[in-house]
């Protein structure tokens, strides 16, 4: 079995709502999985099914081996988390945390001290031990979570929304140990509402109101999603070039990023010029205009307004 | 690195305990509350009346009249505020609020006692406030029972005839003592009452509290297990009760001087018991409550309230409707207070109490387990 979490199904409802509605996905062995989506799009509400923090209406997910339906308790050893809110003791100190919560998953003696030790080291809090964790930065907390996450070495760590709030320097930083922690095998399924982390992911899956519209390499997903060809247009007036281009009839989709303007033009449609000769006929003066492979804010720009191949709508 | 059974426990107890120490004023309150509550409440709760005032209106001036009158005035608890020929100022006086009492005696009272015809007085009383008012009149009453009394021994003892005299020295009794016979009585119900505020609310917040924070959520996914993370919240308020139990029960025994007549080790592990059960409601709503302020408006409420209306502790059970005597069946408090004023006023121990106390037992473990049960270990 080379799959770390295979997910079939899966079904949250909250009263009449349902919040993640039959999703499936599988998660290799090792590899950095992103759930990305908006928010409200069901992420956590999935992560927390596959920890056992809820029950699923219905369907199943088999996580490091066992049934999160019948068999929760067993899937706890060999999972880290680390949640969207901080959920640590404020009102213990970060030597306290790191150590009850090393204490809580057995580890004791020389090995608590030990991973206390690393916890420390990768939050990078050496010299800290005795502050007060309410008294932390939002920052700083979220470097601990991390590292109370992984005191016990788990073999699949889910972290939702890690980097939500964090400045974009420390937010490289938490790549960096994610990728430390998949290097040395670890599986970890991550959260996030940052499309551009998810370059950094083996695989993604893409959330929309709890169902799941996309997945798959994010490199594959570029083109395979797009029946169509990408280009970027720089112009002075991006609103009004994107009124006109919306109307014409060879153009799937149109966004604004800035200046710049993407645009899905119909697949026979391959070469700039006629997209530029659209302008002129329209007098409207661009920049520049170039072909490039498509982003994954237009993947999933795309695949939001027209609904995925495979996903039915409803 | 698994199921590491009573060690895990352990940690979860010192982590209460690190969190307790960062709150030092809370532990403090928690501790000197009940306390000073017992010390104040203990004041406050007796049922003595002082200085009752009152008037008096002697038609008869007669030694025996006077004498009667000396012996309410000497009782400690009357103050004569007027001495009047006239019944209307009686009546103003009351409606003034200027006497409680209007003390009516008649013509010929001597007489009629003497002649053994028999003889009334009137006694008017405000009734505005209730307690007060039956109160003094209930003094008045067994003042005059007594004078009564000797006034037949009197003639007993001069005529030579013999009568069984055992009734009416019974009922006298109580009322002489009264102000220490409330105190007494009323103390022990009153630790019970503290303590089992103190518990039940402290525990109602316990888990919620983690809910709220959301340290649950990280609890949850550890290996902990349900029964761990209950008995590391239970013990150290378990812990807590017991100094509750020794702090208030000294201000009991030192400051009023009420002792414990009974078994010691009997009362303590009656006190634990009682603690079980309150330490299960408290979890047990805090199980089902998800957020604090719900869980304290519960608790307050749901469970404060009529355990203590309904524990005979302010309402005499005896008197309260069929239905309502049932439901006191079911509250915990009652048997305790039952047991402590046993053990305490009575001496009694776990030979006349084994039934409150296995029921006590029972109870405690009952809620525990309904608690736990609820309990499990989803966010849910
Ligand atoms: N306990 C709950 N009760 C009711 N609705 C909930 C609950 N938890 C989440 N939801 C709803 O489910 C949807 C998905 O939430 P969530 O999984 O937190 O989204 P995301 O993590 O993608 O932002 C949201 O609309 C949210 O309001
Ligand atoms: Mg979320």
């Amino acid at each position: 079995m080379n799959y770390s979490i295979v997910a079939e199904n899966l079904t949250k409802k909250f009263g009449d709502f349902t919040a993640v509605d039959s999703v499936s996905f599988k998660v290799e062995k090792g590899e950095i999985f992103g759930f990305l989506g908006a928010n409200g799009a069901g992420k956590s509400t999935t992560i927390r099914m596959l920890c056992g923090l809820l029950e699923p209406t219905s369907g199943d997910a088999v996580v490091g081996g066992f049934s999160i339906m019948n068999e929760p308790d067993k899937v706890k050893q060999s999972i880290g988390y680390m949640s969207q809110r901080f959920s640590l003791y404020n009102d213990l100190t970060i030597e306290e945390n790191i150590e009850f919560f090393g204490a809580v998953y057995g580890l004791k003696g020389k090995l608590l001290e030990k991973r206390k030790k690393w916890v420390l080291e990768i939050s990078n809090l050496i010299g800290k031990e005795r502050t007060l964790t309410g008294d932390l930065p939002g920052g700083i907390k979220q470097r601990l979570a991390l590292g109370v996450a992984v005191i016990h070495k788990p073999k699949i760590l889910f972290l939702d929304e890690p980097t939500s709030g964090v400045d974009p320097i420390s937010r490289r930083n938490f790549w960096d140990l994610i990728n430390r922690f998949s290097d040395e095998g670890t599986t970890v399924l991550v959260t996030t509402h940052y499309l551009e982390e998810a370059e950094y992911c083996n695989d993604i899956i893409l959330i929309n109101a709890g169902r799941l519209i996309a997945e798959g390499n994010p490199q594959r997903l570029k083109t395979e999603y797009i029946d169509g060809n990408a280009f970027e247009i720089e112009t002075e007036n991006p609103v009004e070039l994107m009124d006109i281009l919306k109307k014409a009839k060879f153009i799937i989709d149109v966004s604004i990023f800035g200046k710049k303007i993407h645009v899905i033009t119909k697949k026979q449609f391959e070469k700039p010029d006629e997209l530029e000769n659209y302008c002129t006929q329209n007098e409207f003066k661009i920049d520049r205009i170039t072909r490039i492979v498509p982003t994954l804010e237009d993947v999933f720009i795309h695949l939001l307004e027209h609904g995925s191949k495979n996903a039915q709508q409803n | 690195m698994k199921g590491n059974g009573f060690a895990t426990v352990i940690h979860f107890i010192i982590k209460e305990f690190q969190q307790l120490k960062r709150d030092p004023k809370m532990l403090a309150i928690v501790l000197a509350a009940p306390v000073l509550q017992t010390i104040i409440l203990g004041y406050a709760a007796t049922f003595d009346v002082n200085n009752v005032d009152f008037y008096l209106l002697d038609r008869d001036k007669s030694s025996v009249s006077r004498k009667y009158v000396e012996k309410i005035i000497n009782s400690g608890y009357f103050t004569i505020k007027g001495n009047t020929e006239n019944y209307e100022e009686i009546e103003n006086a009351i409606m003034n609020g200027k006497a409680v009492i209007g003390l009516i005696i008649p013509r010929e009272f001597e007489k009629d006692i003497e002649n053994n015809n028999g003889t009334k007085v009137q006694i008017i009383v405000d009734g505005s406030d209730g307690n007060k008012g039956s109160i003094a009149f209930g003094y008045i009453q067994a003042i005059t029972a007594a004078y009564a009394k000797t006034i037949l021994l009197d003639k007993i003892e001069r005529n030579g005839i013999r009568v069984p005299l055992k009734s009416v020295n019974a009922e006298t009794r109580i009322w002489y003592n009264p102000e220490l016979k409330t105190r007494v009585f009323m103390v022990p119900g009153i630790t019970a009452l503290l303590l089992m505020i103190v518990t039940t609310l402290l525990t109602s917040l316990a888990i919620v509290k983690e809910k709220e924070f959301g340290t649950l959520e990280q609890l949850i996914v550890t290996p902990i297990k349900p029964w761990q993370m209950l008995l590391g919240k239970i013990l150290p308020f378990t812990t807590l009760g017991l100094i509750m139990i020794l702090l208030v029960n000294s201000v009991m025994i030192f400051w009023f001087g009420i002792p414990i007549k009974g078994s010691l080790l009997f009362f303590f592990f009656a006190s634990l018991l009682f603690i079980l059960s309150t330490l299960g409601i408290g979890l047990f709503i805090s199980t089902v409550s998800r957020t604090q302020q719900q869980a304290m408006m519960v608790t307050v409420f749901g469970a404060m309230m009529p355990m203590i209306y309904l524990s005979g502790f302010v309402f005499p059970i005896e008197n309260m409707s069929r239905i309502i005597q049932y439901v006191t069946y079911i509250i915990p408090l009652k048997y305790f207070i039952t047991i402590i004023r046993g053990v305490i006023l009575k001496g009694i121990g776990i030979a006349d109490l084994w039934q409150e106390t296995l029921i006590l037992a029972l109870m405690g473990a009952l809620i525990l387990f309904l608690a736990a049960k609820r309990f499990h270990k989803r966010l849910e």
